[in-house]
């Protein structure tokens, strides 16, 4: 029978099962995520959407170390369940310049993708030292160890160069200026400032 | 305009789907439609383990194969129907910005009028109808209770917005304003202008405005350096002015605390304090309601 003797030329000839395999396995990759690199709305960044400032940079980085993403995601869907509570649905070119972008998978938390100038400086501060101090049925942890950690700003150019190399336009002066901005800063202030830029790109609702 | 850089990966990701679809489906027949004949055996898949286990090479049941090429023909199905290879946009023209759209198009029909005919009254008679009330309640709750509280009496830092006491006035117009457009409160800090005893001074004379136990000749002292320093915005007599939002200093109502040291860090630091502006977000109409929430929380 033909196809015994091809299904036994391939259980034993190891090298041309593996590179079948790896054909078979690829199609959905080639197919679902090689052509988004070459899709204008996921590549570029939507109209008002700036690279973040150094501060709001470490202020990221502190979410991500924290672990924020494990409760919040950064995503608001096209429903209006969801419109209505956070405001305009998300598009993929606000994230051009996260990398990796804050998405989430788990709402033990409201979703942040829009939290930027819902609330003022002074309730973030207290709400990241207590929660509870302003919702009271709140079951987020404290963070108040934040406010006492100074940023270390020598790794903010670092970190900018690193990002340019992918595609964040940063400019060199911007890079030189950025130790400047983010020396004396507490974590605190660098993760409300990263909180206050989230969403703000897309204006309207 | 398609969304790719080239119409190449319409063809790269429609050749790819269908070839692997329709591959299955040849793969499955070649190997699946050879029936046994009455009587025949099956043979073994030709290995041996431990001593003697061999693996029958039965066809596949019937029901299973059936289900497999339901799947394709399914799949070939959908990806006429809906978007699916490239930029072809499927002869349904489905999209989840047009779902999302018709969604909050049904909304606004079925919400509309109601927004529309609360938007028509004047505030304080929205405040007067049980179910305008209700809705800015609910309003409430889910967008300004996180500050000012759930029974609106807010925190430090924070105003009670039950008490009657406005920085920035509680007409029902002006509370509608600052929920539109967000205020900005700024006191600058007061330290360097007032060297000395000059701050616990004026602190002092502050605390005698309001009644609260005080030093006399402290409050004698901060009465001349208040008049120079603090009256341009809090007035001369210190209630406030409210175009300012610079508070009425006359009411025992303290946004951070009624004691002689939170009044001096205060003058000292000053404040920066933010109300976000809901206009954008919410929309007017929905504003109009939350303000005649807001305003019934003190008039009524």
């Amino acid at each position: 029978m033909a196809e015994q003797t091809f299904h036994d030329k391939i259980e034993q000839n190891v090298p041309l099962l593996v590179i079948l395999i790896v054909l078979v396995v690829a199609v959905g990759g080639l197919v679902e995520i090689v052509p988004l690199f070459f899709q204008r709305s996921v590549t570029e960044p939507v109209a008002g959407l700036n690279p973040y400032t150094p501060l709001q940079l470490e202020g990221r980085d502190v979410y991500i170390r924290e672990g924020c993403y494990s409760c919040h995601s950064q995503m608001v869907r096209p429903f209006r369940a969801e419109t209505e509570r956070y405001g305009h649905y998300s598009v993929a070119g606000e994230y051009v310049y996260d990398h990796p972008f804050q998405w989430g998978s788990k709402r033990t938390g409201p979703d942040l993708a829009r939290v930027g100038g819902r609330y003022s400086d002074e309730w973030h501060y207290l709400h990241l030292i207590q929660p509870r101090d302003v919702v009271p049925e709140s079951n987020m942890p404290g963070y108040p160890w934040l406010a006492e950690r100074e940023l270390n700003s020598t790794m903010t150019p670092k970190k900018m160069a690193a990002l340019r190399t992918v595609g964040v336009p940063y400019t060199d002066e911007q890079i030189d200026a950025a130790s400047k901005q983010t020396k004396g800063k507490t974590e605190m202030d660098a993760l409300i400032a990263y909180l206050q830029v989230l969403g703000t790109a897309v204006k309207t609702r | 305009m398609s969304d790719f850089t080239s119409e190449f990966w319409t063809w790269y990701i429609s050749i790819i789907t269908v070839v692997s679809i329709l591959a299955c489906g040849v793969f499955l027949w070649k190997l699946t439609t050879r029936k046994l004949a009455p009587g025949e055996k099956p043979g073994t898949m030709g290995h041996v383990w431990d001593e003697n286990l061999e693996e029958y090479n039965n066809p596949l049941p019937n029901w299973w194969r059936w289900l497999f090429y339901i799947t394709i023909v399914f799949s070939l199905i959908y990806l006429v129907l809906y978007p699916g290879l490239g930029s072809f946009s499927g002869t349904l023209g489905w999209s989840s910005v047009d779902q999302y759209e018709i969604e909050m198009a049904a909304a606004d029909e079925q919400f509309g009028p109601i927004f529309a005919k609360y938007a028509a009254m004047e505030i304080p008679a929205v405040a007067a109808d049980p179910q305008g009330l209700k809705i800015g309640e609910n309003l409430y709750l889910n967008y300004c209770a996180q500050c000012h509280a759930s029974d609106a009496r807010g925190s430090r830092g924070f105003p009670n917005l039950t008490d009657n006491a406005w920085q920035y006035g509680g007409e029902p117009e002006t509370i509608k304003l600052t929920l539109l457009n967000g205020r900005q409160g700024i006191m600058p800090p007061m330290a360097a202008a007032l060297p000395g005893e000059g701050v616990k001074d004026v602190a002092h004379y502050v605390m005698s405005l309001s009644g609260m136990t005080h030093d006399n000749l402290r409050k004698t002292r901060g009465a001349d350096l208040f008049q120079s320093n603090c009256a341009v915005c809090h007035g001369a007599d210190g209630t406030g002015n409210k175009m300012l939002g610079a508070p009425n200093l006359t009411d025992d109502v303290w946004l951070y605390g009624r004691s002689e040291s939170a009044i001096i860090e205060t003058i000292v630091n000053g404040r920066n304090n933010v109300m976000p502006a809901w206009g954008e977000f919410l929309g007017e109409d929905k504003v109009h309601i939350l303000s005649a929430y807001v305003w019934s929380l003190s008039n009524q």
